[in-house]
């Protein structure tokens, strides 16, 4: 299997690299338009702040690209959050891939919202396996709300959509390659969805 | 619910853990990536590794040791001990890791944090403040403690926060290494003029120490060493004790 890790200079790839290696799979960072197309699948990673990702995307023409994926595709934390109508980060224009705006988690709580919190009401093939209230590891300080691409919530400050899916995209606020076994199986479960789901 | 976490903390000379790991049931207690997956399967939320080597080749053992554990251990690690510059930082996190703990390196230049922040993000910024309670002030101290500063923790607490520092390690000097428990009075308060994480560090002995350090310190995190190492605290134990007492823990 052919696994595209999209690399932009914004992220901990080798986090995610190390963690498909764990799962018996092998990933390759790439930017490059074919390589990205003729993947089985892709992975976009990111970590930082999203106007500075976003123009480091465009950099590359990845904002163009991405959004015309076939094969499934899956944003992890500033990833997913890119491929959202809007980030209140910076305000960011996103990918628009899926139909919400991201915004801040008030002062009312700890910004950012770091350390393992639950997920539940899980309604795709991604969680195949995953028990409802199951942890996974998350340090983030934008969030999108719930909406109707919601596929999990987590709750901090309120419910908010941890996890979002239209078509062949799939975005996870969490990150899955650094929460345990149970991440490693969200990983797995992206890795075998059939590339027409 | 966010869950209080719990992170043991390895002490690194030249690639080895030091001091006092006696774990029977380790072939090689001094291997830091066998005690990491230890560690991370017996329900540790993140564990720390603070490199106290003074060596030449430091830089490039420590980048060896930090791929080693992002490649075998499934949890997130913060890497700290004599990070300086920008440079050293993308090393540590492009090779793995997810957070850094800078401490003296941020006193004597303030803007690295900002610097760190705008380059990488807050999410993997800590900034480790030691302070000691001298004539009823908190002070900050650097070089592992050794040299006082005229610095308020509190104040720096702030700044570090203003400057963009994701989480807070703080180690009371006070309590460190007594087994009495944590400073949960200046916790307390540097909760209340802080808005972000905070681990609470030195003094851990007993369970209760850490729901102490939870309910009355408000920490988001603790952090220990000798008692996980030498077995006589284990993580599951604690995280169904502190489940007990109502402290959302990840078990």
């Amino acid at each position: 299997m052919k696994i595209a890790i999209i690399d932009y200079g914004a992220g901990n790839v080798q986090s995610v690299l190390f963690a498909l290696e764990r799962i018996g799979f092998q990933g390759s960072l790439t930017n490059d338009w074919n390589e990205m197309k003729s993947a089985d699948k892709v992975i976009f990673p990111g970590v930082g702040e999203a106007s500075s990702a976003m123009k480091k995307l465009k950099d590359c023409g990845l904002d163009i690209l991405i959004p015309t994926l076939k094969q499934p595709v899956l944003g992890i934390c500033l990833g997913m959050q890119l491929m959202c109508n809007s980030s209140q980060e910076g305000n960011t224009k996103g990918l628009g891939i899926f139909d919400v705006d991201v915004i801040r988690f008030s002062n009312s709580v700890k910004v950012p919202q770091m350390g393992w919190n639950t997920i539940y009401d899980l309604q795709s093939a991604l969680f195949e396996g995953i028990k409802e209230n199951e942890f996974m590891y998350l340090v983030h300080s934008f969030y999108a709300p719930k909406c109707k691409n919601a596929i999990a919530t987590t709750d901090y400050e309120s419910e908010y959509a941890t996890a979002l899916q239209k078509d062949n995209f799939y975005g996870v606020q969490f990150h899955p390659e650094k929460s345990g076994a149970a991440g490693e199986q969200i990983l797995k479960n992206f890795l075998l969805l059939n590339s027409k789901s | 619910m966010l869950t209080k976490r719990i992170i043991p903390c390895l002490d690194i000379k030249n690639g080895r853990t030091v001091k006092g790991v006696n774990f029977v049931d380790l072939k090689d207690a001094g291997d830091p990536v066998e005690l990491a997956k230890k560690y991370a399967e017996t329900g540790a939320d993140e564990l720390v590794f603070l490199d106290i080597s003074a060596t030449e080749e430091r830089r490039a053992t420590l980048i060896d040791l930090v791929r080693k554990v992002a490649a075998s251990t499934n949890i997130p690690f913060t890497v700290g001990g004599g990070i300086s510059s920008v440079d050293d930082v993308a090393a540590l996190l492009k090779n793995g890791a997810d957070k850094v703990s800078i401490n003296s390196a941020a006193v004597k230049n303030p803007d690295l944090i900002n610097e760190l922040a705008g380059k990488f993000g807050s999410q993997c910024v800590v900034v480790a403040i030691d302070a000691k309670k001298i004539d009823n002030r908190w002070l900050v101290h650097l070089v592992g403690g050794k040299v006082a500063t005229e610095l308020d923790l509190f104040n720096w607490a702030k700044e570090v926060e203003q400057r963009g520092a994701g989480e807070i390690l703080f180690t009371s000097m006070d309590n460190d290494g007594t087994k009495n428990g944590f400073a949960n009075e200046a916790l307390t308060k540097l909760s209340q003029i802080v808005n972000i994480p905070i681990i609470a560090s030195g003094g851990a002995g007993t369970m209760n120490h850490f729901t102490d350090v939870f309910t009355d310190g408000k920490a988001d995190a603790a952090l220990a060493a000798s008692v996980f190492h030498f077995q006589e605290i284990g993580i599951p134990e604690l995280k169904r004790f502190l489940k007990d007492k109502n402290i959302d823990v990840r078990i």
